[in-house]
């Protein structure tokens, strides 16, 4: 056993997740897959939209593997560094808004 | 930091026998990998022969203007090694009956070899369809005695295939080295200038797009795409296709991924992304690479790996098409960043 939580070499062993399930291993593989093809989005949006999810979530594998998707597909640093600032917006707008739950219940528990 | 060739600075890389060292050890030892031999025996696609010899590619030689931190060729300003005019004359004569109906130029910078233009003229007069010059581009505004080349070009009707690694100047130049991208856009206006990448111009100019990092390219049409919205809309400039190429584990590639600590990923990336339908199409099977001193090779690959053809026939002055023709394809795990997703060849992608 490594004594990390996260240990980058694991991402490349993502697929034998199927070992211990495969058939809902492999729907999810066919799902994730269709979803990343060209669509309504563009594959390239969809990447950008990945990279700032995988921020939000904080998953490090999933910041590695779109960080290189992202250069395999010409996406620039700036365009990246957009991406993760729109998940940084909306998550800590998803912050900041409950603070009108905090604004409210202040008021209601007030005199 | 001006980089120079890892021969200048004596690098153990320099060597080819310690770069076939690396590529054999490791994870390739453990089985961690499949070797790429054993990876072509399980898909009964071992031995890799030859087709039909369509493509003579030339390397006139090592000298470059550039020292881009990627080069397989390991070519600098610092390289001497340069083909004589006996040897061109001897490519000239073999050209004539190979029956080849590519001839690709290349090195280093060919340009800078003395005998270049003279080598073109007489290229040009022996009947192939399409001679390829493989200019870096930035040697056509490097001097004034290479001004003229976008001229020279037009006058023999020579198909000019050019680097560019990204239509931004940071990633360009952080592979290629500073000033590079802007010398590049000043000699592609050049070249749109005479008519070469017009649209519809019988002049041909393609691109050449190679990561400027430790992962492999995206989609070609994709990128094509990209780059020429980015092109025409930023400077104006044309051009024809995008072929994507991906990066051999080789040279001075080979230095960036060790010290980088990519090595492993990066042949992880190339294997995982193995593709069997690339096999078939792979370049050495319809090109023959000939050194600035005239030995044969599978490809260019090879001719950097020192891995000389493996036939009885292995000097262009004895060439014999029918004997080469029953060699077997010298490989070793740098042939994986061949086969990789579309595959990779000096044409581009190898797969529909
Ligand atoms: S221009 Fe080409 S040959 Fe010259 S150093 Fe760069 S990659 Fe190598
Ligand atoms: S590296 Fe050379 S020998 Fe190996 S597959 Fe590619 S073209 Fe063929």
């Amino acid at each position: 056993m490594s004594n990390t939580y996260y240990e980058p070499s694991d991402l490349r062993k993502f697929g034998t997740i199927t070992e211990w399930s495969e058939e809902l291993g492999k729907k999810f593989f066919d799902y994730y897959g269709s979803v990343f093809e060209e669509g309504a989005l563009s594959a390239r949006e969809k990447s950008l939209i990945a990279l700032a999810v995988s921020h939000v979530v904080k998953c490090p594998y999933c910041i590695d593997a779109y960080t290189q998707d992202g250069l395999k597909r010409g996406i620039t640093k700036e365009e990246m560094m957009e991406a993760v600032h729109a998940g940084a917006a909306i998550e800590s707008g998803a912050t900041l808004v409950h603070s009108v739950q905090m604004m409210n219940k202040y008021k209601k528990l007030s005199m | 930091m001006k980089l120079k060739s890892l021969k200048k600075r004596e690098n153990e890389l320099a060597n080819a026998k310690r770069q076939l060292e690396i590529l054999s050890n490791g994870i390739f030892q453990d089985e961690e990998l499949p070797t790429f031999r054993s990876k072509l025996k399980t898909l009964n696609l071992f031995p890799l022969q030859p087709k039909i010899l369509e493509i003579l590619q030339i390397n006139v030689g090592y000298m470059c203007n550039q020292v881009c931190a990627h080069c397989h060729v390991d070519a600098g300003p610092d390289r001497k090694e340069i083909m004589t005019r006996e040897t061109m004359q001897q490519c000239l004569d073999v050209i004539k009956d190979t029956g080849a109906h590519t001839l690709d130029l290349t090195g280093g910078a060919p340009e800078m070899n003395p005998l270049f233009r003279w080598f073109v003229e007489e290229a040009t007069k022996v009947g192939v369809k399409d001679v390829i010059v493989r200019s870096n581009l930035t040697i056509i505004t490097a001097n004034k005695k290479y001004n003229d080349l976008p001229e020279f070009f037009k006058k023999h009707k020579v198909h000019v295939i050019s680097s560019m690694p990204h239509w931004t100047e940071g990633k360009t130049d952080q592979q290629r080295g500073d000033g590079v991208f802007n010398a590049s856009i000043k000699a592609l206006k050049m070249l749109n200038a005479v008519g070469y990448g017009m649209p519809n111009s019988d002049l041909k100019l393609d691109l050449v797009y190679n990561p400027s990092g430790a992962f492999l390219p995206g989609n070609q049409a994709a990128l094509e795409a990209d780059f020429k919205k980015a092109l025409s809309e930023k400077f104006n400039i044309h051009f024809h296709n995008l072929f994507s190429i991906t990066n051999l584990p080789i040279s001075r590639f080979l230095d960036y991924l060790i010290a980088s600590e990519n090595y492993e990923d990066y042949m992880y990336n190339l294997v995982e992304a193995f593709n069997p339908a690339a096999v078939k199409n792979v370049m050495c099977t319809n090109t023959l690479s000939v050194s600035w001193d005239g030995w044969l090779y599978d490809c260019d690959f090879n001719q950097m790996l020192e891995l000389k053809v493996d036939s009885p026939i292995q000097h262009i002055r004895d060439f014999n098409k029918k004997t080469l023709s029953k060699r077997t394809i010298c490989i070793s795990q740098h042939c994986y960043g061949c086969t990789a997703g579309a595959g990779s060849s000096c044409q581009g992608t190898v797969v529909q």
